[in-house]
């Protein structure tokens, strides 16, 4: 494997999306960002910026945050990745963190929801009962251009409520 | 904003590492991406190939000989903010990782790859200046260290080779009871810092400073150690003594940029500076819990 001129610019890769084993081939460049939109057609997850500023391709892999936009598909090879559209039930029940956001305004135009979704995902796994700063500093690395984020923060807060009492 | 065509290697050992890096051209080494990929997708950076290290066995790991510390270059920062060792041990460390980026960011990004891209208002060069740390490097051609002193060469340039490899840092925790304190000023949560403080003291019967580190980030090209700074906190312990110190920073070569000006960051190093020294006094004055 020394030599790399005999390697490809294409491979296969193997990995789990919404708890569903999928396959694509990709090319080595394309960022998981893209094999999500357009090899997957899983348009949930949005594009932002392309350089990591805005968060808004936000992705769980392996459960861990992040940024789609900053992650080759090919490095995904085995992995577990949950994108906005895992978050309801089969048959449509939102979310308990997006029926927060639905109850408190969470979101005007929904571009950097996803983003945020998935952020909080992983935020509020580990932060059962989050005071507002907490909140603020968890979101720091996502973008909204509309709400000015009280009322995201807001969602955040109910939904670790409601996700305490269903425990 | 879409890469240029790459091929993508993802080897598991070092060894072979080494080899694909000695024997082919413009080989970008990736750890965390959180750098390496917005500058692929700007095409600032156009590789042929893209060697991916999070295969390597044991390259994350955070070790306590009891004399010295190893971190593992692929370490990522969310595992040093997490290590019971390092919060132990040397709370620096993980008080300043935790001011980097943000939580998407801190989870792939590495401790390796924050020393190799060098921004110069990186948190965790300045911790390391601080610690006098060791970088571990290795290439085809051997084994070598490089102290984070003589890391940067100029504006986010390392001095390491294309054919090497960062395996771990390594330095020696001071002793238990030490204070520490890391300040930075940035706009928003999460940003790059506009400057930041890092400061180390050990006190001799709660009094009087018989070791300091005190170092800046964002003023410079890299980690600006503060030597005559240090000197006068040696020895004194009379109450203006922190003002002295900040005074004794005056002379030091700040540029400005349009992030901030010179004025606006002289400005920010006495604050972050007279932050981070307090923050270690009150610190080193408490009583050492084991
Ligand atoms: C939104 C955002 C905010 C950020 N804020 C901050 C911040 O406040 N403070 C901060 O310090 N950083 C910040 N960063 C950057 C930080 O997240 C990166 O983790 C860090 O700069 C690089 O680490 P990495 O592991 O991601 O390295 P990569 O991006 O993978 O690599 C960076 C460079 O180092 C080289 N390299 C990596 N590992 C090795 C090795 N072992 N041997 C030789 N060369 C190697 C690569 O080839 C590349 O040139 C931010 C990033 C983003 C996207
Ligand atoms: S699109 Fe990924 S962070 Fe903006
Ligand atoms: S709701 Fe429009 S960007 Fe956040």
């Amino acid at each position: 494997m020394t030599d790399t001129e005999q390697i490809s610019t294409i491979s296969r890769v193997s990995l789990e999306v919404n708890g569903v084993s999928r396959e694509v081939e990709v090319e080595h460049r394309l960022t998981l960002a893209d094999c999500l939109r357009h090899k997957l057609n899983l348009t949930g997850t949005h594009i932002g910026c392309e350089h990591g500023a805005c968060g808004s391709c936000t992705v769980l892999v392996d459960k861990r945050a992040r940024r789609s936009c900053l992650t080759l598909a090919v490095q995904v090879e085995g992995a577990s990745i949950l994108t906005v559209e895992g978050l309801a039930e089969p048959n449509g029940d939102l979310h308990p963190l997006q029926t927060a956001f639905h109850n408190n305004h969470g979101l005007q135009c929904g571009f950097c929801t996803p983003g945020l979704l998935m952020t909080l995902m992983e935020f509020l796994s580990e932060n059962q009962d989050p005071t507002e700063d907490e909140v603020r500093e968890a979101i720091s690395g996502n973008l909204c251009r509309c709400t000015g984020y009280q009322s995201i923060v807001g969602s955040a807060i109910q939904a670790a409520s409601i996700l305490r009492q269903s425990r | 904003m879409k890469p240029s065509a790459f091929k993508y290697v993802k080897p598991d050992s070092i060894r072979s590492v080494l080899e694909i890096i000695s024997t082919n051209e413009n080989v970008k080494i990736l750890a965390g991406g959180q750098s390496l990929m917005p500058m692929i997708n700007m095409r600032f950076v156009l590789p042929d190939v893209v060697l991916d290290l999070s295969q390597i066995p044991g390259m994350n790991e955070i070790k306590f000989s009891g004399e010295s510390i190893k971190i593992g270059a692929m370490t990522r920062q969310r595992e040093i903010i997490e290590s019971k060792l390092l919060i132990k041990n040397c709370p620096l460390f993980v008080e300043a990782t935790s001011l980097i980026g943000h939580r998407q960011t801190r989870n792939w990004g590495t401790i390796g790859g924050s020393l190799c891209h060098l921004d110069p208002s990186a948190e965790l060069p300045v911790v390391a200046r601080a610690l006098d740390a060791v970088i571990h490097i290795e290439s085809i051609r051997g084994k070598r260290k490089l102290a984070v002193a003589d890391l940067p060469l100029f504006y986010m340039t390392p001095a390491i080779e294309p054919d090497e490899l960062v395996t771990e840092i390594e330095f020696t925790p001071w002793s238990a009871g030490h204070g520490w304190g890391f300040f930075e000023f940035s706009r928003r949560v999460g940003d790059f810092a506009i400057v930041s403080a890092a400061a180390l003291i050990e006190l001799e019967r709660s009094k009087t400073v018989c070791r300091a580190s005190l170092v800046l980030g964002g003023v410079g090209s890299g980690p600006v150690r503060c030597k005559e700074a240090e000197e006068i906190l040696l020895n004194y312990s009379e109450p203006d003594l922190i003002e002295k110190v900040c005074d004794s920073l005056r002379n030091i070569e700040v540029g400005g940029d349009s992030q901030a000006s010179t004025k606006y960051r002289r400005h920010l190093i006495g604050v972050m500076t007279k932050r981070a020294l307090r923050t270690a006094f009150e610190r080193a004055q408490q009583p050492v819990i084991s």
